[in-house]
């Protein structure tokens, strides 16, 4: 059965008629597969049975406590949107048969590069930020144009770049700031119409106001709702998650990643441009991260030299709990939100329940191996006669 | 003019340094025959290939395709010409499904809203499907992935591929080392089906088995030099096995362990 599946409509279309019906007559081999086999050839299954885990857990330990309130709800699903920004880049080019270990520095660099030309050169703001985002994304080719030229794995040459970005923002930060946190920007941003309504605060207040005259959410004693509106990171995700699970599931670039993953030297003799999708994955992981970065000093309101450190690590984890392969050409941007959701409820929920939130660590660790042995099982599954 | 043969190689020769890789090889294929390229390991058959296919260009001596001298830069320019090569590893991803990579790197667009370009998944495949089951492979279903088919029917598959894709000639590397005897008559059926389709076809191996029922003409390869080209009629199975390096030294173990046993 199919294994990158276009979406979901072809998988329901297929659990309803398993075996077209003039396959049978000329083919005896078509045999029907139960709903159960096409879910195992789904990449996002384990993530998604982690998630319901996850949640039934979370659920017993910590029903009561407010978690699945409103206002919980948002508090980990907001910590589920940052890092599934950046998961969704890192699944991508996982995919593709790549890393990038230097997200996380890219966060914090990013986070510099945004707040320390409004506060020290008299930049504006909205200039920061698109020199953030171009400077983030020129160093994301650089990383992919290292990694295709030299060939060697993008783990070490990204290795170098976690360690060079880390200590620039380290530099630059006490450079300018005389601190390893340049502050104060926050207001800036707020004070610019166009950045602060795309990064900044919340969105959709009129509905969460709407639903509270309704009396369908709980309100303050002043009459506002407890949550005033949307976290914009978390639209923002949403916007990237579909766009790139859009692309990965139903165009050509798409199935370019999968082939530039699946095997480098097929999808060069079949004429894909492989250098060019592996640099353009390394310059959408660097924007994701920037996104983050951006999000994150806006959200703050400022900048710090340890924004965003061992962020690759927790992005490259989700995606593997979404049940994307470390060795490339099998994934899923789906898989990879959940594997982010489990992160966001299990780091918040954890709070919630009389857990030590020292074994916060301990249990994701637990998930990752999980999720590889499943992966490793599907894998082995899926390369075998059956 | 339209020349009697599509595929011309004209004394020529592949040096890599001080390495003489091919020397003044003369290789000639008509329209619509299987042409046979035999020789053991380390004779050559590997650069032969390449530079038929456009990776390596000749150090000296003229390619012609249909009558035209052609020098290749890329494997792309060689496929633009018709000319399709289906290697060892038969440039497939095995988790991805059967239609993904028969439409690999070409895959059939259509506009979704009328606006955005989405890859024409119904349309991939059935063609996949179809394509396949003249070629005698009954895909249970296009969405499998290739991990899940015989070697014999993956290879089948990439020269499904190459022919849907308009090759006109096929070069077929050692198609048949890694399959058992049912997948190699497979292969060699469908070897037969191109060849009634106007396809001409270069077929390597160092198996006269396979070689010569199929082949229309052979050439063999010798340590980079060419023994010359034979035509079917004029020569027998025998003689082709001999001539390759390793017939006389299994001759000569047949000889050595009958003389044992007698």
């Amino acid at each position: 059965m199919s294994v990158i599946n276009e979406n979901v409509t072809a998988m329901i279309d297929r659990s309803r008629a398993p075996a077209p019906e003039k396959a049978a007559p000329d083919d005896e081999r078509v045999r029907r597969l139960s709903l159960w086999k096409i879910l195992l050839d789904r990449p996002d299954l384990g993530s998604i049975a982690g998630t319901v885990l996850v949640f039934a857990l979370f659920g017993i330990f910590a029903g009561d406590s407010g978690m699945f309130a409103l206002d919980g709800i948002i508090n980990w699903s907001q910590v589920a949107a940052y890092l599934g920004i950046i998961a969704v880049g890192a699944c991508l080019l996982m995919i593709a048969g790549e890393f990038d270990l230097s997200m996380g520095s890219m966060i914090g660099f990013a986070g510099v590069m945004v707040a320390v030309p409004p506060m020290y050169l008299g930049w504006p703001v909205w200039a920061s930020v698109l020199f953030a985002f171009a400077g983030s994304m020129a160093l994301g080719a650089l990383n992919g144009y290292l990694v295709v030229r030299t060939k060697l794995p993008s783990f070490i040459v990204t290795l170098a770049f976690m360690f060079i970005l880390r200590g620039l923002t380290l530099v630059l930060s006490t450079h300018f700031a005389n601190s390893t946190i340049v502050s104060g920007v926050g207001d800036k941003i707020g004070s610019d119409p166009v950045i602060a309504a795309l990064f900044q605060g919340t969105t959709g207040h009129w509905v969460f106001s709407g639903l509270a005259g309704m009396g369908l959410i709980d309100k303050l004693p002043s009459g506002e709702p407890v949550v005033g509106g949307l976290p914009k990171v978390l639209v923002w995700w949403l916007l990237l998650a579909i766009g790139a699970g859009f692309v990965l599931a139903r165009t050509r670039f798409g199935n370019w990643i999968f082939l530039v993953g699946g095997d480098s030297n097929a999808a060069k003799n079949v004429g894909v441009p492989v250098r060019r999708v592996k640099i353009s994955l390394f310059v959408l992981t660097a924007f994701c991260a920037c996104l983050f970065g951006v999000l994150q000093v806006s959200d703050v309101g400022s900048a710090a030299a340890d924004r965003g450190l061992q962020k690759e690590f927790e992005a490259i984890i989700a995606v593997v709990i979404g049940g994307t392969l470390l060795t490339g050409g099998f994934g899923s941007v789906l898989g990879a939100c959940f594997g982010a959701v489990i992160f966001g409820v299990v780091q918040i929920g954890i709070s919630y329940t009389n857990i030590d939130s020292d074994w916060y660590r301990v249990f994701l660790g637990g998930m990752l191996l999980l999720a590889v042995l499943f992966n490793h099982y599907i894998r082995s599954r899926a390369t075998a006669n059956k | 003019m339209a020349s009697e043969y599509i595929l011309e190689l004209d004394n020529v020769s592949k040096y890599f340094g001080t390495v003489i890789a091919l020397q003044d090889v003369t290789l000639r294929l008509r329209r619509g025959e299987v042409h046979c390229l035999l020789g053991d390991n380390g004779a050559g058959k590997s650069t032969l290939i390449k530079t038929l296919a456009g990776v390596h260009r000749p150090s000296t001596g003229d390619y012609r395709v249909e009558g035209e001298s052609v020098k290749f830069s890329s494997p792309r320019e060689a496929l633009d010409r018709g000319i399709a090569t289906v290697y060892q590893d038969l440039a497939l991803v095995p988790l991805m499904s059967v239609a993904r990579n028969f439409f690999a790197g070409r895959e059939p667009r259509r506009k979704l809203f009328g606006v955005i370009p989405v890859i024409d998944m119904s349309y991939a495949n059935e063609v996949a499907r179809e394509k396949l089951s003249e070629m005698g492979i009954n895909v249970r279903d296009a969405g499998q992935p290739v991990g899940t088919m015989s070697g014999g029917e993956r290879q089948c598959l990439a020269i499904a591929r190459a022919i849907h894709f308009g090759a006109k000639v096929l070069i077929l590397d050692e198609p048949t080392a890694a399959l058992g005897v049912k997948q190699s008559a497979n292969v060699l059926k469908l070897i037969h089906k191109a060849r009634k389709r106007g396809i001409s076809i270069i077929f390597i191996t160092h198996n006269v088995h396979h070689a010569y029922p199929i082949a229309d003409s052979f050439t063999l390869l010798n340590r980079g030099q060419s023994m010359g080209s034979f035509a079917k009629s004029d020569i027998t199975k025998e003689a082709v096995l001999e001539m390759m390096a390793g017939g006389t030294e299994i001759q000569s173990l047949v000889d050595e362990l009958e003389g044992r046993a007698a």
